[in-house]
């Protein structure tokens, strides 16, 4: 399994149009994907739950990553968050 | 004549006839079907139909108001690929329950959890899941589409409107929005901000058919619904839109525009700003910079110290923002007169002359010093300045330089890249004016916050309603120190501007001109309104 920690830097936090995005990216990936933030966790690849999650800026999420192609969809969660949040 | 009051989404003014605009809303019976099988079908053909709708109501967005509003329609049709969406709906039908009471049960379910949320953008989204499963439930039941009908173009007053609602209405045919409910975070207030019609949200108005036809007023400035006005009041209004259409066009022709008065001599407008976001709003408006960011949205609103990476990506993001354009961000201004409770701030008497601003940055470096590092670190990515606040004496200055360089050096043997900054004084004190001369000599630039300053000289405390007619912010004593401040600022060889209200003064900018200050920031809609003083002069 990998995992990275991640501060979200949008002013709005995880909203509608990033987490759209989120799932898009996510759906990529055969990996188990798993944001755990602000007391809650979602699958990476369910944008209701996702946006369920209501990240803030400011707030620190961690990503867990769990499959045959994990180290791939690692680094690509990191690039996405990292440019998009 | 009736009087509503509400919340303006958009400064501006539209008179024509009301349209009462209601759902044909169709109420789901809950009923049991015989083939559990055929009703998934049935549903997942319903799913398909309002996939192929979404497309081209993004298609059509995108081409009316772009990307940022389309994307939209690109949600409502990812929540209708949402597993747990699809599930919840799955799950009624298993029981053996038709396919328009299942997408209700869902659309609640979701709904309601969005409306739980403690937070007002998130709350509004529930908007949304309502919105593309009343969809899915019309096509289901076989009901026609919403739309409004009629010739001229009319105020559309609603209970409340869906994202779909209001892109699908000629906009030809709309002068304005009123809704009932709805919050100003709503798609229809963040389009009809986009469509550049006015509009007033959660009126809280008992609405009705009986509206249909007759006259109605919006005023934007006011935030509020007139239906059937006299006559005299009826002129006024039209007398006041046709100024403020005439304003707008005029304003609009002076984007791109020299801030130059006729006779050749030049000013900086920029503009203040209090969040990154804003940052769009300034370009937007044409500003030259800006002139001031208050860094306080960073500490205010949440329980601890916010973290040097937090604020680097801010400061960076706006940096990034405003290109080669220069960035004035003043340092942590706060004091017993802000609700920061982490700061663990003492209640005080007298908090506008108490413990506040540079005062605690000074007593408590390591606050100091997290933003410092934060604002160097980001300026590597643009044009950035920084500036102190409530400075009064030589002293402070000096200490302030020593932890700048102090951190200048850490970041460096760190191997930090970093850029050449101005470093800058807000000139808020009387006593700051007076002795502008010395302080001249140990800074780049001076930047006089007016409101304090007015406060300070006067002795006048802004925010006492009783003293409004003593608080003469035009006081020739103001006047005077700031007329000094310039002076002593130029002959140092540096730059001098204000940043506080009276910057976007117009009566007092020939004044300025002629005192010779090099910049005034002002809030983004008033940026143009300055040049066009500025230009007439």
């Amino acid at each position: 399994m990998k995992e990275f920690q991640f501060t979200i830097n949008d002013p709005v936090g995880i909203h509608a149009r990033p987490a759209g995005l989120l799932v898009k990216k996510a759906a990529q990936f055969r990996s188990q994907i798993t944001i755990n933030g602000n007391g809650k966790s979602a699958d990476a690849k369910k944008l209701i739950k996702l946006m369920g999650l209501g990240i803030k800026q400011g707030m620190e999420i961690s990503c867990q990553i769990e499959g045959e192609d994990e180290d791939t969809a690692c680094e690509a969660m990191l690039n996405f968050f990292k440019e998009n949040l | 004549m009736e009087k509503y009051t509400g919340k303006s989404v958009l400064k501006g003014i539209a008179i024509g006839r009301i349209y009462w605009y209601h759902k044909q809303d169709y109420q789901v019976v809950k009923t049991e079907v015989s083939d559990k099988e055929a009703e998934k079908r049935r549903f997942a053909k319903a799913v398909e139909t309002a996939q192929a709708q979404l497309t081209s109501l993004y298609e059509e967005t995108l081409a009316r108001v772009g990307e940022d509003h389309a994307m939209i329609f690109d949600i409502h049709k990812m929540m209708l690929e949402d597993d747990d969406y699809l599930e919840a709906v799955n799950e009624v039908l298993d029981e053996g329950f038709n396919a328009e009471y299942g997408v209700e049960t869902a659309q609640n379910q979701f709904a309601e959890m969005f409306a739980s949320m403690d937070d007002e953008y998130m709350k509004a989204r529930a908007a949304d899941i309502k919105d593309v499963s009343r969809r899915v439930i019309r096509i289901l039941a076989g009901v026609p589409e919403d739309g409004i009908l009629t010739d001229e173009p009319v105020i559309v007053v609603a209970d409340d409107l869906t994202p779909s609602e209001t892109v699908k209405m000629d906009k030809n045919k709309i002068l304005a929005f009123v809704t009932v409910r709805g919050s100003s975070n709503s798609h229809t207030a963040i389009l009809a901000r986009s469509m550049n019609l006015p509009a007033l949200v959660n009126t809280g108005m008992a609405a009705g058919e009986e509206l249909n036809g007759k006259v109605g007023v919006v005023d934007g400035f006011q935030g509020e619904f007139l239906v059937e006005p006299d006559q005299e009041l009826l002129d006024e209004m039209i007398h006041r839109k046709n100024q403020w259409v005439a304003d707008l066009e005029a304003l609009e022709q002076l984007k791109g525009k020299d801030n130059v008065t006729s006779d050749g001599r030049r000013i900086d407008i920029f503009a203040n700003i209090g969040k990154v976001e804003d940052a769009d709003g300034a370009l937007a408006a044409d500003a030259g910079g800006i002139g001031l960011f208050r860094s306080e949205f960073l500490y205010l609103g949440r329980e601890n110290f916010p973290t040097e990476e937090e604020q680097f990506l801010s400061y960076k993001a706006v940096l990034e923002k405003m290109g080669d354009k220069k960035v004035v961000i003043r340092t942590l201004d706060i004091g017993a007169d802000k609700k920061v409770d982490y700061f663990a701030l003492e209640e005080e008497e007298n908090p506008a002359l108490g413990y506040r601003a540079i005062r605690i940055c000074l007593d408590r470096p390591e606050i100091f010093i997290t933003q410092l590092r934060a604002l160097f670190r980001a300026s590597a990515y643009g044009r950035a300045a920084i500036m102190f606040p409530m400075v009064v004496s030589v002293a402070e200055v000096r200490r302030i330089k020593e932890i700048v360089n102090q951190v200048k050096e850490e970041l460096s043997t760190e191997g930090h890249p970093m850029k050449d900054v101005e470093l800058g004084i807000m000139i808020e004190t009387p006593a700051a004016a007076l002795i502008s001369d010395e302080l001249a000599r140990e800074v780049d630039f001076f930047s006089i916050g007016t409101n304090d300053l007015t406060q300070y000289t006067l002795a006048v405390d802004r925010q006492n309603q009783k003293l409004e007619s003593t608080c003469d912010t035009h006081h020739p004593a103001i006047l005077k120190l700031i007329e000094m401040t310039v002076k002593n600022a130029h002959k140092e060889g540096i730059w001098a501007g204000i940043c506080g209200e009276l910057a976007a003064d117009t009566d007092l900018t020939e004044t300025f001109l002629t005192m010779g200050v090099d910049e005034l920031s002002v809030s983004a809609s008033s940026v143009l309104k300055v040049r066009k003083a500025v230009r007439d002069i």
